[in-house]
């Protein structure tokens, strides 16, 4: 593999986003703009220009034609994905943690971080689709006051339920119909950064910084497999096409210096996703990954670290070819 | 074609080279070029290229196609040719496949099995067991080194065994009384120097001689090593082919076990060739 390098940051990745076809790679860093590259040739599309603070995550709509995000200026913003333009703000008091589009893009879910005396809350919100009739008030609001930070919101269930996910290591269901939490599980022993839902929507691939990810069910929030992965875990994503997990993480950034960049672990480490053992791993970056994100086809894969590059791998014939055996 | 030429007109025309033909691709996707090129000495090299010619088709959706045409905004607007926002890396980064621990274990206790067989005094036994599992890593590392995984070691520019990097085990007796002498300056010392490195090389060595041409450091490693720890191994090589000129020189860190490898290799059948195993002569007697 000789995987593109895009240099559209200068400060630490946050999360990567594909499209529903996967031609289009969003990026969100620590800085204002989140940029829009393609994801066949890593060329850049563009950048979003207006937030201004950290832009923690982003989601396409199945169309792709918008684009939501949400930053720590404590705004979400909705986007027109071809030409950058913002089309919509949603002002909230406090830092924007997670936004997930529902299926059918007519609502949305935002978390906002607790800040000064106010708890973490998720706010559902509706997406018209004539820009014109937008309205900023959420259509639900659920407080979520012990869970600290919701790292990573999530529609299942047909938009029935909301998965949570958190800095206290539980895993939420909340009920969107009525705005009530319907069961949480501590999953984790610290802070959950990053939840990603598979395929079919049946069970989600959680990442810890207790040096573990786990792949959880939907409906049950029972941990179904644990991949231990020695050094915390940042991100975490399903192989469309294939039992693999894809785990990006490394030793704290805090720490790097310490150690030498081997023992830190900072390469993408494919884990089996039925028998939980490691078989291979790809390295590339300077520091801890951030994020990781497989292409819809399965064919690519893409990695933004602590190191402020994301590096879009398109994987060589072998893998396709050379089966996981026993 | 260079047929039709007539001869007095390539006499005087040096530069001139007759066209590249280029036909195909035929009924089989094979594609024929013809190219011609003067080498060094100023002769016509005609060299043909055949090509096998395939059409991938991808499947491409329609929305993706027109998504490819969008234009550029925000800062990608203001982005010049020369920018390098998006590079691919020089550098080939594999899947590093992990190695399985049951593999690990099952070599472990083969490596234990022969340790007792080394153990024992039969000659046969040794020798046997030796075989299986040095014909079995040498296979292995071919195949890795076939699939690209492994890295071939290149062989060593300094031909005679003066400043040859060799075995990268500590050799015991290294300090020098001079401290660290440049690069540059240790072979010119190594000649004149009668002292320590010379005496360290000759103790316990064990010449190998008849070796075949692919035989490689790591080979003669896991065909000694059981015997005992090796200070140094030096395998000399044709400074022209790069291949080795079929001796080699090994070095053990305790005399018994260098006697005891010498007993029970001398004559052993490595790569269809009989291996002739004995201690080393010093230098001047040679």
């Amino acid at each position: 593999m000789r995987p593109y390098l895009l240099k559209g940051h200068e400060r630490p990745l946050t999360q990567l986003r594909f499209n529903r076809e996967g031609d289009l790679l969003l990026s969100c860093a620590k800085d204002k703009s989140p940029t829009l590259w393609f994801s066949e040739d890593g060329k850049r599309v563009g950048t979003y220009m207006g937030h201004n603070g950290t832009v923690w995550t982003a989601d396409f709509t199945l169309d792709s034609t918008r684009l939501i995000t949400g930053s720590a200026d404590s705004s979400a913003r909705l986007w027109d994905t071809e030409t950058g333009e913002s089309l919509f703000t949603f002002q909230f008091q406090e830092p924007c943690r997670a936004v997930d589009f529902a299926l059918g893009d007519d609502m949305a879910a935002i978390s906002s971080d607790p800040f000064m005396a106010a708890p973490a809350r998720i706010h559902i919100v509706r997406i018209e689709e004539d820009i014109t009739d937008q309205d900023a008030t959420p259509v639900r609001q659920m407080e979520s006051d012990k869970s600290g930070r919701v790292s990573r919101v999530q529609f299942t269930d047909l938009n029935k339920t909301l998965l949570t996910a958190s800095e206290d290591g539980c895993l939420r269901r909340w009920d969107v119909e009525v705005g009530k939490m319907i069961e949480e599980k501590q999953v984790h022993e610290k802070q959950v950064q990053d939840m990603q839902l598979s395929l079919d929507g049946t069970h989600v691939v959680t990442a810890s910084t207790d040096r573990t990810s786990k792949l959880v069910d939907v409906q049950t929030l029972e941990t179904l497999k644990n991949y231990n992965t020695e050094r915390p875990a940042n991100s975490a994503a399903i192989s469309p096409i294939y039992d693999h997990i894809l785990i990006g993480g490394g030793q704290e950034a805090s720490q790097v210096t310490t150690t030498s960049s081997r023992a830190g672990r900072f390469e993408s480490r494919f884990f089996h996703k039925i028998f939980g053992e490691e078989f291979g791993t790809v390295r590339g970056h300077f520091g801890p990954i951030n994020a990781v994100a497989f292409h819809p086809d399965g064919r690519s894969f893409t990695t933004g670290g602590e190191d402020g590059y994301v590096r879009l791998h398109h994987f060589d014939a072998d893998y396709f070819s050379t089966r996981f055996l026993n | 074609m260079a047929g039709k030429m007539r001869w007095g007109d390539t006499l005087d025309d040096d530069d001139f080279l007759p066209p590249t033909t280029v036909t195909g691709p035929d009924a089989k996707g094979i594609k024929t070029m013809v190219e011609y090129k003067k080498n060094d000495k100023g002769d016509l090299v005609k060299t043909t290229t055949k090509m096998r010619v395939s059409r991938v088709e991808r499947k491409q959706y329609n929305v993706v196609k027109e998504r490819r045409q969008w234009k550029r905004f925000g800062e990608a607007v203001k982005e010049s040719a020369d920018d390098n926002y998006t590079v691919q890396a020089v550098e080939e980064i594999p899947f590093e496949r992990i190695q399985k621990q049951k593999q690990t274990q099952a070599e472990k206790k083969e490596a234990a099995d022969l340790k007792q067989a080394l153990a024992g005094t039969d000659k046969q036994a040794i020798v046997g067991s030796l075989k299986d599992m040095l014909y079995k890593k040498r296979m292995e590392r071919q195949l890795a080194a076939a699939r690209g995984q492994l890295q071939v070691e290149r062989p060593p520019e300094e031909d005679g065994p003066d400043g040859a990097p060799g075995s990268s085990l500590p050799a015991p007796g290294q300090g020098k009384p001079g401290g660290w002498v440049p690069p540059s300056l240790r072979n010119r010392q190594a000649g004149g120097d009668t002292g320590d490195s010379m005496r360290r090389r000759e103790e316990n060595s064990v010449r190998v001689t008849n070796l075949s041409e692919d035989t490689r450091e790591d080979d003669l490693r896991d065909l000694f090593s059981p015997f005992g720890n090796i200070s140094r191994i030096y395998i000399a090589y044709d400074r022209e082919t790069g291949e080795n000129r079929g001796f080699a020189f090994v070095n053990f860190v305790f005399r018994e076990d260098a006697s005891r490898a010498i007993s029970n290799l001398d004559g052993y059948g490595y790569d269809n060739l009989i291996l002739r195993v004995e201690w080393a002569q010093p230098r001047a007697e040679r």
